[in-house]
C-alpha cells in the first residue's frame, strides 16, 4: 500500500524543513486542544443530521403530528406503539422483510463462499476476474433496480427468455414480478446478483488469513481434503462469513430502492417490507406521528443487530 | 493515487463552490410542474409562445403518472419552491387550498377579467372550487380529462369474427355498452389469434403504487351507481361504499382482470396499457381521453384502425373524472410572473391552439364549438363522458384514503386476498379512521 | 503487503485449478449479462428495445441517446411538412418518428447535481474523516471506543426512518431540494465510514515519523499536515472513492427530499419516459453514462476494496 522506500525517506526529509511561521502560531496549541478540535466537528455534524432529528423522532411518534397538514399536535402517548405491534399487517410485512433477508443471505453465503473457495485455487487470472465479479456490488441498486423490471418484462424481458432457452417453458407463461408466488423471488435474485461478490470478496479474505502451518499440521496427520475443509478452513474462516452475513442481514433489513424500483411492494403486499411500509406510511399517506413510532421500532432492531455487527468487526479485527 | 487525490480535492472544491451559486435562479424564469405524457409535450410547444410574447424563458418538471403524486405532494408539503406553476390532480386541490399550498384565485380573475363560466361547469367543479361547489377558486381548469375506452375497430369488423361472435352471444360484435358486453368481448378475443399473432382481450388499470387500480375500480363501480356516502356530506360509508352493488362491481372489476388481461398486466397504468395496445397486444383499453390525439396520430394503430367508446354503464351511466387544474404555488417567490402565464393561458385563442396541438381544452369557446363534436372521432364521447363524471374523494386527507383503497382493491384484485365484501369493508374501516382522526367523525 | 505465496501446502492439483477457474469465469460471464444488455439497449431503437423475442443482433442506433437529451412531441404529418428540412443528428431520428424536438431534457442538469452532490459531500466526509480519523489515531481521547461505536452506528440507521425528520428539518430551515442540503446529509452518513477507514490507515503509519519532525521543531499541526497526510495519501483516496460511490449511488435520500433543484441521477433516471412506458434504450443510455465513473473506480479500488466494504476491519 505505502512505498516503504518513500517512507524511510520523509523523515529525513521533514526533519530538514523549516516550520512555516503560522504552524509556529498555533504551536500552543496542546494535543488535547488538537483532539477535540478534530473530533468536535464530526460530533457535532452528527448530532445535528443524526441525533437531533432522532430525538425528534422519538418525539413525534407519541404524537399524532401529521407533516402534510396544520392542524394541532396532539399527545397520544404510547398508542402508536401497541398499534404497531399489534397490526397484523404491520406483521405481514415483517415477514415479507424475514423471508427476503434470510433467502438472500442463505443464497448469498453459499454461492459467496464457494466461489471465494474456488478463486483461492489461484488460476491464472484470478485477479482479473476477481475484479469483473466484484462489479454488480459497486452499482447503484435503484438504477439497476429498475434496468431489472425491463429484465423481468414477460415476452420481451431478457430472463424470461433465458429461462425459456434452457427449460423450454413458453416465456410469457409466467411473470416474475406480477406474480404473487414469484414476485418475493425476483427480489431476491436482484439481490443475490449485486451482493454476492461482497460475501465472496470478505470469505476470500477469510480464507487467505489462514496460516499455512495450521494445513501443514493437517497433511502430517493425513487428513482428507474433505475433512480439512470440515475441521481446518470453515471454523477458521467463520468469524469471516458471520461478518458478511451480519451486514448483510443489516443491510437487506434496511432494504429500500432495489425493492422500490422493482416491485414498490407489489402484487398487493406481497414485497412490502418494512421499509417499504415505513415509506408508504410516513411519504404518502403522511401519518408522520405513526411512521415515526415504526421507525423508532425499526430502529431499535437494527440498533441492536449493529451492536453485534461490532463485536464480530473487533473480533476479526484482532486476527 | 497521488495524482488521482489533488484532481479530486480540485474537483471537490469547485463542486462545493458552486453548490452556493447553482441555487440562483434568474428572475425572468418560471418552472412548471406537470406529469411527463403527451399533453405535456403539447404544452411545451404551446409555451414558446408565452415566451415569445413575454420575454418569460418556461422550464418544466415533468415526472411520470407513477411518481406525480408522490413527487408533487411532497414537494408542496415540504414547502419547495421549485414549481411556479403547478398542474395538480383535482384531487389535490383539497389538501393544497386548506394548507395554504395554492394562491387562492378570486381577486386575481375579478382583476383580469376571467370568468369560471366560460369554462365547462364540471371541470369547474372538479378542478378548481373548494369547498367543492363554492365559488373559491385555487386553479383555472387547464386540462380536462374523463376515462375513456378505446378498440381495434379493424379487429371489430372482420366479417369471420364477427360471424363466429354472433353465433355465439347473439349479437353483433360491437363496442360495448356495458360491462357485461364488454366482458364477453373482452373474453372473446383472449388468447385468440389474430393477423398471425396472440392477443388478449382488455388492458385496465392495475397499478398498486399511486392511484391506477383505484381509477379502473371506480370506473366501474360508478358504473354500478356506486356512492362515497349515504347522505352527501355525512361520511357515513356503511351502506354505501360496502353496497351490494359494490361488492358485485369489485367482483366483475376482478373477473375481467383474472379472465382478459395480457400477461404481465399485474401492475398496470396509463403507460403500460399504451404500450399493449400500441403493439397489438389488446382488444379494448381503458385510458385517459388525453392520450386519444396521440393514439389517433399513431402511425401503427392511429386512424382508421381503432375507434372510441365511453365508459360503459352496468347500472347507470358514469365516467371516472381526470384531468387538471393549473395553480401558482404559495412558496414561488414569483407568483406574479406566474398569474401572468395564466392569464396568458386562459385566452381564447391560447386555448384553441392549446386543443390544436394535443391538449383539451375545457373552455367553453372550444368545446361548444358547433364543429367540436365531429373535430375527432372522440370529441363527441368526451361532451358525454364530462357530463357524468364522478370523481374520488377530495378532502384534505386525499393521499391517505388514496393509499387505502389502492391497498385493499389491489390485494383483493390482484393478490388475491380475501373477498370483494372484506376489501370493501376493511375499506369504510380504514376510511373511517382517517375521518375521525381529521375530526370529521 | 500482501505476498502471494500458495498457504495450502497441498496446492490445487492443475486440473482442480483449471475447474475451478472456468466455473468462477462462467459465473463472471452470467453476472455481466445484466450489464451487457444495458449497453446494448442503450443502442437499440425502441422498437428492437421491446422486441419479442429479444434481439441480440440489430442496427445500432444513437436513438435512445437522442431521446436521452431531449424532450419531443409528437405532430401531424402536415404539420412536419411545413418545418424547414431536418438537420442530420438527432433531429432527424426524431423527426423520423414523426416528432419534433421540443427542447432539451433535464438530464444534464441532473447529472450536473450528482456530480455537485456527490464530489461535494465527499469532499467534507473526507476532510471531517481525516482530521477525526487522525485524533483517535494518536490521542487518547476520553470514551473512545464509545465514540466510534456511535459515529458507527449512525450509518447502520434504516434511511426512510432518518428522512423523515430530516425532512421537517430542512423544511423548517430551508434546506429541502438544496445542494448544500443534500450535501450536508450524504457527509453525514458518509463521515462514519471515512473516520473508521481513515483511523486504520492512519494507524498504520508509523508514530516515529511525527515524533521526529516534532523533535526538530513542527508543531504537532504541521507534522500532520506535513507527514501524517503525504503518508495517509493512499488511504485518503480509497476513503474518497467509497464515499464518492455511495454518494453517487445513493437513492432513499435523494427521492424524498430533492424533486428537481438539486436531484440526482438516481431518482431521476426511472423518470425517463417515451411515450409509451418507459423509453428504455433511453433509460439504458442514462444507466450506461452513469456507471461508467462506477467501472472507473472499481478498477482503481480493487486493491482497497475489500477494506472498505469491511469498514476497515480487514485488511488483506
Amino acid at each position: 500500500m505505502t512505498d516503504s522506500s518513500a517512507k524511510a525517506g520523509v523523515a529525513e526529509r521533514v526533519a530538514g524543513a523549516t516550520p512555516a511561521p503560522l504552524a509556529r502560531r498555533i504551536r500552543g496549541l496542546s494535543d488535547k486542544a488538537i483532539a477535540w478540535l478534530f473530533i468536535a466537528p464530526t460530533i457535532l455534524l452528527l448530532l445535528a443530521i443524526n441525533i437531533f432529528p432522532l430525538l425528534w423522532t422519538i418525539y413525534l411518534s407519541f404524537t399524532n403530528y401529521k407533516a402534510n397538514r396544520k392542524a394541532e399536535i396532539r399527545w397520544e402517548g404510547t398508542e402508536h406503539y401497541t398499534d404497531i405491534l399489534s397490526d397484523p399487517e404491520i406483521w405481514h410485512s415483517m415477514q415479507v422483510t424475514a423471508h427476503f433477508v434470510f433467502w438472500t443471505v442463505a443464497i448469498e453465503t453459499v454461492i459467496g463462499f464457494a466461489l471465494a473457495y474456488l478463486i483461492d485455487r489461484r488460476w491464472r487470472g484470478h485477479g482479473f476476474w476477481t475484479t469483473v465479479i466484484l462489479i454488480p456490488m459497486m452499482l447503484s441498486p435503484a438504477v439497476v433496480g429498475n434496468f431489472w423490471k425491463f429484465l423481468y418484462q414477460p415476452q420481451i424481458g431478457l430472463f424470461n427468455y433465458g429461462v425459456s432457452f434452457f427449460t423450454g417453458i413458453d416465456p410469457s407463461s409466467f411473470q416474475m414480478i406480477g406474480d404473487v408466488s414469484l414476485a418475493p423471488w425476483s427480489i431476491v435474485i436482484v439481490d443475490v446478483w449485486m451482493w454476492t461478490p461482497y460475501v465472496m470478496l470478505i470469505c476470500l479474505a477469510g480464507l487467505r488469513s489462514i496460516p499455512d502451518y495450521i494445513y501443514e499440521a493437517a497433511e502430517v496427520d493425513r487428513a482428507s481434503t474433505w475433512r480439512r475443509f470440515w475441521s481446518i478452513t470453515l471454523p477458521m474462516a467463520l468469524p469471516f462469513i458471520m461478518l458478511a452475513v451480519l451486514f448483510r442481514g443489516i443491510e437487506n433489513f434496511k432494504m429500500f430502492d432495489l425493492i422500490n424500483l422493482l416491485t414498490s411492494g407489489g402484487p398487493g403486499s406481497t414485497t412490502e417490507v418494512a421499509s417499504i411500509t415505513l415509506k408508504r406510511e410516513a411519504f404518502e399517506s403522511w401519518k408522520t406521528g405513526y411512521s415515526s413510532a415504526l421507525a423508532i421500532i425499526l430502529f431499535v432492531a437494527v440498533f441492536g443487530l449493529a451492536n453485534i455487527y461490532v463485536k464480530a468487526l473487533n473480533r476479526v479485527k484482532q486476527r | 493515487m497521488r495524482k488521482l487525490l489533488t484532481l479530486a480535492t480540485a474537483l471537490s472544491a469547485s463542486a462545493l463552490a458552486s453548490a452556493a451559486f447553482v441555487n440562483q435562479s434568474q428572475a425572468e424564469e418560471l418552472t412548471l410542474c406537470w406529469a411527463a405524457w403527451d399533453p405535456a409535450n403539447a404544452l411545451v410547444e404551446l409555451s414558446k409562445d408565452f415566451t415569445a410574447e413575454s420575454g418569460t424563458d418556461m422550464k418544466f418538471e415533468f415526472v411520470p403518472w407513477t411518481s406525480y403524486a408522490d413527487r408533487f405532494l411532497n414537494e408542496l408539503n415540504s414547502q419547495g419552491s421549485l414549481c411556479d406553476l403547478i398542474i395538480g390532480d383535482s384531487q389535490w386541490i383539497g389538501g393544497s387550498a386548506e394548507n395554504g399550498h395554492y394562491v387562492k384565485l378570486n381577486d386575481f380573475f375579478e382583476a383580469e377579467g376571467i370568468s369560471m363560466d366560460d369554462f365547462l361547469e364540471p371541470t369547474v367543479y372538479g378542478y378548481s372550487t373548494w369547498p367543492k361547489g363554492t365559488p373559491n377558486y385555487w386553479a383555472l381548469p387547464a386540462m380536462g380529462d374523463a376515462l375513456g375506452w378505446v378498440y381495434r375497430k379493424d379487429w371489430f369488423e372482420k366479417p369471420e369474427l364477427q360471424a363466429e361472435f354472433k353465433e355465439k352471444y347473439g349479437r353483433d360484435l360491437a363496442p360495448p355498452k356495458t360491462w357485461t358486453e364488454l366482458k364477453d368481448i373482452a373474453e372473446f378475443f383472449q388468447g385468440r389469434d389474430v393477423d398471425g399473432k396472440t392477443v388478449y382481450g382488455a388492458a385496465i388499470f392495475t397499478e398498486r403504487g399511486s392511484e391506477g387500480i383505484t381509477m379502473g375500480v371506480t370506473a366501474a363501480l360508478y358504473a354500478w351507481g356506486f356512492e362515497y356516502e349515504t347522505e352527501p356530506g355525512t361520511y357515513a360509508m356503511e351502506g354505501a361504499v360496502n353496497s351490494a352493488d359494490a361488492v358485485a362491481a369489485l367482483e366483475f372489476y376482478k373477473e375481467l382482470y383474472d379472465c382478459c388481461t395480457p400477461p404481465g398486466y399485474s401492475d398496470a397504468y396509463m403507460q403500460e396499457g399504451l404500450d399493449a395496445f400500441k403493439s397489438g397486444q389488446v382488444a379494448m383499453m381503458m385510458n385517459w381521453f388525453a392520450f386519444w390525439p396521440g393514439m389517433y396520430k399513431d402511425e401503427n394503430v392511429g386512424g382508421d384502425k381503432i375507434g372510441f367508446f365511453v365508459n360503459p354503464q352496468e347500472k347507470v351511466p358514469a365516467s371516472t373524472l381526470g384531468g387538471q387544474g393549473i395553480s401558482v404555488v404559495a412558496y414561488s417567490d414569483k407568483q406574479d410572473t406566474a398569474l401572468e402565464y395564466i392569464k396568458w393561458f386562459a385566452k381564447p385563442e391560447v386555448q384553441k391552439k392549446w386543443a390544436a396541438l394535443g391538449g383539451v381544452s375545457t373552455a367553453k369557446s372550444v368545446l361548444l364549438d358547433p364543429d367540436f363534436p365531429n373535430s375527432a372521432p372522440y370529441a363527441a364521447d368526451f361532451l358525454v363522458a364530462m357530463g357524468q363524471v364522478k370523481d374520488f374523494w377530495q378532502e384534505p386527507a386525499f393521499a391517505e384514503l388514496m393509499q387505502a383503497m389502492q391497498k385493499r382493491v389491489h390485494d383483493y384484485v390482484v393478490a388475491d386476498q380475501g373477498t370483494a365484501q372484506e376489501a370493501l369493508d376493511k375499506l369504510i374501516e380504514d376510511w373511517t379512521e382517517t375521518f375521525e382522526d381529521e375530526g370529521k367523525l | 503487503m500482501s505476498k502471494t505465496t500458495a498457504h495450502s501446502v497441498v496446492a490445487p492439483t492443475p486440473t482442480a485449478r483449471r475447474v475451478s477457474g472456468a466455473i468462477v469465469i462462467l459465473y463472471a460471464l452470467i453476472t455481466m449479462i445484466p450489464l451487457a444488455w444495458i449497453v446494448m439497449t442503450s443502442f437499440k431503437t425502441p422498437p428492437d428495445s421491446i422486441a419479442y423475442p429479444p434481439k441480440v443482433l440489430f442496427e445500432p442506433s444513437l436513438e435512445g441517446y437522442c431521446n436521452l437529451f431531449t424532450t419531443r412531441s409528437r405532430q401531424t404529418p402536415e404539420y412536419l411538412e411545413s418545418l424547414p428540412a431536418p438537420e442530420p443528428g438527432c433531429d432527424a431520428i426524431v423527426r423520423s418518428r414523426n416528432m419534433v424536438i421540443a427542447g432539451p431534457s433535464n438530464v444534464i442538469p441532473r447529472f450536473t447535481n450528482s456530480i455537485i452532490i456527490a464530489f461535494g459531500s465527499t469532499f467534507l466526509a473526507v476532510f471531517l474523516g481525516t482530521i477525526t480519523a487522525y485524533a483517535f489515531s494518536r490521542f487518547k481521547v476520553p470514551f473512545a471506543d464509545d465514540i466510534l461505536f456511535f459515529i458507527l452506528s449512525t450509518r447502520f440507521m434504516p434511511p426512510i426512518a432518518v428522512a423523515i425528520p430530516i425532512f421537517l428539518m430542512y423544511r423548517a430551515i430551508g434546506l429541502s431540494d438544496t445542494h448544500l442540503g443534500m450535501i450536508l446529509l450524504y457527509t453525514a452518513v458518509n463521515v462514519s465510514l471515512a473516520v473508521w477507514l481513515l483511523k486504520g490507515f492512519i494507524d498504520e503509519i508509523p508514530r516515529e515519523y511525527e515524533e521526529a519532525a516534532m523533535i526538530d521543531g513542527y508543531s504537532r499541526l504541521h507534522a500532520f499536515v506535513k507527514v501524517v497526510l503525504p503518508q495517509a495519501a493512499t488511504g485518503i483516496a480509497a476513503t474518497a472513492i467509497f464515499c464518492l460511490i455511495f454518494a453517487w449511488n445513493e437513492y432513499a435520500f435523494a427521492v424524498l427530499l430533492t424533486s428537481g433543484t438539486a436531484q440526482t441521477m438516481p431518482p431521476f433516471i426511472p423518470f425517463i419516459i417515451g411515450e409509451g412506458g418507459q423509453d428504455w434504450p433511453a433509460v439504458a443510455a442514462a444507466t450506461t453514462l452513469f456507471l461508467i465513473p462506477i467501472f472507473v473506480f472499481t478498477i482503481l479500488l480493487r486493491k482497497h476494496l475489500l477494506r472498505g466494504i469491511t469498514f476497515g476491519a480487514v485488511r488483506k
